[in-house]
């Protein structure tokens, strides 16, 4: 699998700067929306787009005396991520105050968790393009409340804010400044969403903000301390994320090499000019004056809960992708691609169960796959049922069709429909296997070209003219073994 | 434990109170005298002892994840000095 050296590897993420090369340092707060029914602290919905303030219970506005019952579900579901990135559960956690003033935030703190988080430290693996694996560190996660909505763009002198957010369960997942480019970045976000669908516990929208992600991003000399680093809020969509990076390291870059010094701060990107952009409005906001929440005892967790959640994870991409590859043959990265979606990866199994591993790989990864993108279709959309592609390929194994039939076939059952044995029968493309047969059509070519026959004596190339020219009379029905061995037989080469 | 002076106009502006210059003084004043009478608690030896969370002996109750609060989008807005379309109107605020 290591077919670079480390030198080329890390040559790549190094960026060139007038006197030298610099390394990237990039750390994740990835809040992750629970899918939940109700919210973390209230019995309020959680359905996004409704009217506005109608999913606001008086605890959600903050109204004087309202107290929080923490919903158990998301505490499970915490558990469960936490679980599933491989991190140490905390049996005991706290709720604190973070305390800042916003008019989308009634209370004036947000209910969060600091010094004490329910989950420690875990691992994500992410599966680099070269067949390269890179561990990045999990720092911590902690539940807490999401803050409203404020809009700024529908009235000309205020802003609108509903609250239908606020009380929201997020889990906030803390990584440690491990990554080291843009693309990491962006295959962290890619495979932490793949993780969180897989166990259920978000799901991983990011246009409509169940998942969003702030980014620290520094530059330092290889090896040399870590540098100053600026934080780019609220980023929605991994493409911009990349962006963001690419953006911001070199202007931190250039500061530097100008001779100027990078000041901490909080940055927004701006999508439409590709660049970040300062938000001095937050700087002075920060200090959140944390204590603990006199409204909620401490998180205690039973020990044996804890394990019967672990005992309910389902498969995680990594395991399956490991028995994808021990198990069923296919190659690293086929096993990727398959297990990077977890409904993809239950088509394949559907697929796959009792075939050829490798056989059901090619046609889901490439014609299906394919034929799904050209659509625009999800994989849960597909015309094409995982049952209805096995059934087809089971005509490939058995010879009753040859492959390159059964990918016309495949063409008609996703653009009309219909069982594959049905469309081979009515449209007469059963393979032909039986010898006379063939040996009469080629007979009939060889009859009908002598000076071609002659000269496979000399060019054996010229015997897959013949086997062209047998498959086109018999419509591509014709079992290109069968053909080529009479084919041989009859003159030589 | 004191605060001084700009301490105060700083948790005033955090907080978002608005407190006049002259008040700034006797503000740093009463603060004081609470932090001190606050104070006395640190004669209390507590070497050894976990912090307490709670003077009862109680686990923090849990509910069911279901939806039983919320659709009161009139009442949630009742006090708000300005409403429009069932959002609150706040003076505006730009990152």
């Amino acid at each position: 699998m290591t077919t670079k050296s480390p030198e080329a590897t890390t040559g790549q993420k190094l960026i060139q700067g007038v006197t030298g090369p610099w390394e990237i340092v990039i750390g994740l707060e990835v809040h992750a929306q629970v899918s939940s029914n109700s919210k973390l602290f209230s019995g309020a919905a959680t359905e996004f787009g409704a009217a506005p303030n109608s999913q606001v219970s008086l605890v959600d506005a903050a109204m004087p005396g309202m107290l929080p019952v923490i919903n158990k579900y998301c505490v499970e579901q915490a558990v469960r991520t936490g679980l599933g990135l491989e991190a140490q559960i905390n049996n005991y956690s706290v709720f604190d105050r973070k305390n800042y003033f916003y008019p989308d935030l009634p209370q004036g703190y947000q209910i969060s968790q600091y010094l004490q988080p329910i989950v420690g430290e875990g691992t994500v693996l992410l599966d680099m393009p070269d067949g390269k694996t890179v561990e990045i560190g999990i720092e911590r996660l902690h539940l807490e409340q999401d803050a409203g909505k404020s809009i700024h763009d529908m009235h000309p002198q205020h802003s609108l804010v509903d609250l239908n957010r606020s009380g929201v369960a997020l889990m906030e997942i803390v990584s440690k400044p491990d990554i080291r480019s843009s693309e990491e970045a962006g295959l962290y976000v890619t495979k932490l969403r793949s993780i969180l669908r897989y166990l259920g516990t978000c799901d991983g929208n990011m246009e409509q903000g169940s998942m969003r992600a702030d980014v620290n991003v520094s530059v330092r000399r290889p090896g040399e301390e870590l540098g100053t680093r600026c934080e780019i809020k609220n980023m929605n969509s991994i493409r911009f994320i990349r962006a963001a990076i690419e953006y911001e390291a070199r202007r931190q870059v250039d500061v530097i090499e100008e001779g100027g010094t990078i000041t901490q701060e909080t940055l927004l990107y701006d999508t439409a000019n590709g660049v970040t952009r300062s938000m001095r409005s937050k700087e002075e906001a920060h200090d959140y004056r944390y204590f603990p929440d006199p409204d909620l005892l401490p998180l205690e967790l039973d020990q044996s809960w804890v394990d019967e959640i672990r005992l309910s994870l389902p498969e995680l991409p990594d395991q399956k992708k490991k028995r994808f590859i021990d198990d069923l043959g296919l190659s690293p990265y086929d096993a990727s691609v398959l297990v990077a979606d977890r409904e993809r990866a239950a088509y394949f199994e559907t697929v796959a169960e009792g075939r050829d591993g490798k056989l059901a790989s090619n046609w889901v990864t490439s014609d299906l796959f394919g034929a799904l993108k050209k659509s625009n279709l999800d994989v849960t959309e597909s015309p094409v049922s995982a049952e209805a592609l096995g059934r087809l390929i089971d005509l490939i194994s058995d010879n009753t069709i040859s492959g390159k039939i059964a990918k016309q076939v495949f063409e008609i059952m996703f653009a009309e429909g219909g069982e594959a044995a049905d469309i081979v029968e009515a449209r007469g493309l059963r393979q032909v296997t039986d010898s006379g047969a063939i040996e009469a059509v080629v007979d009939d070519i060889i009859a009908a070209n002598p000076e071609k026959a002659a000269e496979v004596a000399t060019k054996p190339k010229a015997l897959g003219w013949f086997v062209g020219q047998v498959m086109k009379a018999t419509q591509g029905k014709a079992n290109p073994q069968a053909v080529n061995e009479i084919l041989k037989k009859k003159l030589g080469g | 434990m004191s605060v001084d002076q700009d301490t105060v106009r700083r948790i005033a502006k955090l907080s978002r109170i608005a407190i006049k210059e002259e008040q700034v003084e006797p503000m740093t004043g009463e603060l004081n005298g609470i932090l001190a009478w606050v104070e006395q608690l640190r004669e209390v030896n507590t070497d050894g002892v976990p912090p307490l969370t709670s003077v009862v002996e109680a686990k923090l109750s849990m509910r069911e994840d279901v939806i039983t609060d919320g659709g009161i989008p009139k009442d949630v807005t009742r006090n708000a000095p300005e409403t429009e379309d069932g959002f609150f109107v706040v003076p505006k605020v730009m990152e």
